[in-house]
């Protein structure tokens, strides 16, 4: 590996500037809440404890662990957590259901059709999260468009419970969410190359054999980064939890959230928050570890 | 020897005749890509079709392969209509310009993938897929993926692959093309010893006219969807049947002329160019007075500084350009009618005189059986 003071002048201004944005923007709040994480309640401003003191020409350094240990034994953290990354695994998992043909339809639509499709994927997100999320109450409550309709046409009898429930949530989770699962997936479906279908078929590959063994193992690294896409901001979602979710639908977002703003216990918020980022980073680190390993073993030889 | 359109249209019966493309034509929309082309190909021989881009010659290719869907017209595989067929019906298999080797494969999965299509058992699979990367010395590199490989060795597995399942008909789409030149004229002797090894039918497209030539046992000259002219490599050089292939395939020098005597055994022909008329030692069957061209090959033509004898076949001029190509001299002659006539002179000539210079006076000649007539 090159070590940053052998680069040349031209690399380093290209390197720069994402280094110190990443700095500035991700690592230096990271440290933060990390600090907060660990420091004790206070009535102030900030309300919470310094971890340093000085007293008696003794630096002392506390560490309150309040946080850390009340999440291990207070079973309601454990299980809210078990649950976001279940409601994420979910919606991942129907975002590339619905997400994949999608992607692939748009993929192999005629060229002049194909940016009118995309246009639809991403025209929702020029109107406020929020208020699609409303409009999704006033489709799923018992009074609301779906029930209504429902009733109407006599399939049920009595208003479905939507609205208030984690099939809501999930609702509202994979609504939101599936563009960012069939983007990146477009763009790797895009570039495939239709060549490799036609050396498939002439070699007696019928059409769903030529997908499962050319286009599905090829566009795996965008089902990839889609799925991550999708599977990390759930994880951490409060908006649509709190806004279609019952009381009961635990999910990290909505936790967080009751103790800082709630509770206004900033410790304790923040090491949720630290676990909860560690459960996903470790992960990620490992599979991105491991992808560029198997990427440059395979350039090496 | 007629220059007329030989073999083209003519369906006899032949014992050998193994493809039979009848009045094949594929039309998108209203731009007509192939029109009406009659083709037969023996058994085991390499044919060539040869044509610029854009000429029809992919699209003909594809309809073979089943890629395309036939407008009108049928194609006959030992005897059998498979026109209507998908591609993975066919007893066809084709070695791809770009290769089209499976990225995320090694090199044994890659030739395997055709006989596991065709649930052939895993040991046979084996056994054929070593044999075939055997066959093109590519066995070492079983285990590789194909972006580590050279473009030569891709072709190598990528010609594996359309070997393995032993098709009827092997399609090449310009097999050199993606190749350094300096390795393309060995890989091209290699691949026709391979394939007569195999005793494989093979149809390539090419815009190539050199590795047409080198490969192909005959071939087609196409041209805006339609063939012009079927032959053997020798047959179409020597005697093309029209100026379009003259000229497409190696280089030639082209006169209009018309006939002003026309006997059994010769004519003679006047062409504004020159002031002495050119001799041919055939008859013609084009009328007399017709207006009609004439081919002569840069190689048949002579540059000397000596007047020529005779009152035919010559003409005079100034050297106006010469470049020194390695095993020849071509020369660029401007003839005092203003037309500039190509002739090329072999190296061991140039060394035994002092060879005309740029803008010497010079006499160019040449035979009476050299000049080709052309009636389009």
């Amino acid at each position: 590996m090159k070590r940053i003071w052998s680069l040349k002048k031209a690399d380093l201004v290209a390197i720069v500037p994402p280094f110190v944005w990443l700095v500035l923007f991700l690592l230096i709040p990271f440290l933060l809440v990390f600090k907060i994480s660990f420091a004790d309640l206070k009535f102030g401003v900030p309300p919470y404890t310094s971890l340093t003191q000085w007293e008696d020409e003794t630096l002392s350094l506390t560490l309150h662990l309040r946080g850390y240990l009340l999440l291990l034994s207070d079973s309601l953290y454990l299980s809210t957590y078990v649950n976001s990354l279940k409601m994420a695994a979910i919606t991942t998992v129907v975002c590339i259901l619905i997400g994949y043909p999608m992607a692939y339809y748009i993929a192999r639509a005629p060229e002049n059709y194909r940016h009118l499709l995309l246009l639809g994927v991403i025209l929702p997100f020029w109107t406020s999260l929020l208020l699609r999320v409303y409009a999704w109450v006033g489709i799923l409550r018992s009074d609301g468009l779906l029930n209504t309709f429902l009733l109407w046409l006599g399939v049920i009898d009595a208003p479905l419970e939507i609205y208030r429930t984690d099939m809501a949530v999930y609702i509202g989770l994979v609504y939101a969410y599936l563009p960012f699962f069939i983007l990146p997936l477009y763009a790797t479906l895009v570039k495939l190359d239709m060549r490799l279908l036609d050396a498939a078929y002439d070699l007696g590959a019928k059409p769903w054999r030529a997908f499962v063994t050319i286009t599905l193992p090829l566009s795996m690294p965008g089902v990839i980064s889609g799925a991550m896409l999708v599977f990390i901001p759930a994880v951490g979602e409060y908006v649509i939890p709190e806004m279609l979710g019952g009381a009961d639908t635990l999910m990290m977002g909505r936790v967080m959230w009751g103790e800082f703003f709630t509770n206004a216990d900033w410790p304790m918020a923040s090491a949720i928050t630290i676990v909860m980022v560690f459960l996903l980073l470790v992960p990620l680190i490992v599979f991105q570890v491991n992808q560029a390993h198997r990427y440059s073993e395979s350039e090496r030889r | 020897m007629s220059t007329g359109v030989g073999g083209l249209n003519s369906f006899s019966g032949d014992a050998n005749e193994f493809v039979r493309l009848v009045d094949l034509t594929k039309i998108y929309g209203d731009t007509v890509a192939v029109q009406g082309v009659n083709l037969t190909i023996q058994r085991n021989e390499i044919f060539a079709l040869l044509g610029s881009s854009g000429c029809g010659k992919s699209t003909l290719l594809r309809m073979l392969a089943g890629f395309e869907t036939v407008t009108s017209g049928q194609i006959f595989l030992d005897g059998e209509d498979i026109s209507g067929l998908a591609p993975y019906q066919r007893p066809v298999n084709m070695m791809f310009q770009s290769y089209a080797l499976f990225p995320h494969m090694t090199v044994e999965a890659n030739v395997a993938y055709g006989l596991k299509q065709e649930g052939v058992p895993r040991n046979e699979i084996h056994e054929r897929v070593y044999e075939a990367l055997e066959l093109v010395q590519m066995s070492p590199y079983a285990r590789r993926k194909p972006h580590q490989l050279s473009g030569g060795q891709q072709q190598r597995v990528a010609l594996a692959r359309s070997l393995v399942k032993r098709p009827k008909l092997l399609l090449l789409d310009e097999p050199m093309s993606a190749l350094d030149k300096q390795i393309r004229h060995n890989t091209q002797i290699e691949l026709v010893r391979i394939l007569d090894q195999l005793g494989v039918t093979c149809f390539m497209v090419t815009h190539d006219q050199e590795e047409a030539m080198t490969m192909a046992n005959r071939l087609a000259v196409m041209t805006e969807g339609q063939i012009r002219q079927v032959g053997t490599p020798q047959e179409v050089y020597a005697f093309p049947n029209s100026r379009f292939v003259a000229s497409f395939i190696g280089s030639t020098n082209l006169f209009e002329g018309e006939i002003t005597v026309d006997e059994a055994d010769h004519v003679l022909i006047d062409s504004p160019d020159l002031p002495r008329p050119f001799y041919v030692d055939h008859g013609v069957s084009e009328p007399l007075g017709m207006k009609v061209w004439l081919s002569l090959r840069p190689e048949q033509i002579r540059v000397t500084r000596e007047v020529p004898s005779g009152d035919y076949n010559w003409g005079h001029g100034v050297v106006s350009h010469m470049a020194w190509m390695g095993s020849y001299a071509l020369y660029q002659i401007r003839l005092d009618s203003g037309k500039i006539v190509e002739a090329t002179m072999p190296s061991q000539l140039l060394l035994q005189f002092e060879p005309p210079g740029v803008d010497e006076e010079v006499y160019v000649c040449w035979g009476r059986d050299s000049a080709t007539v052309l009636a389009s």
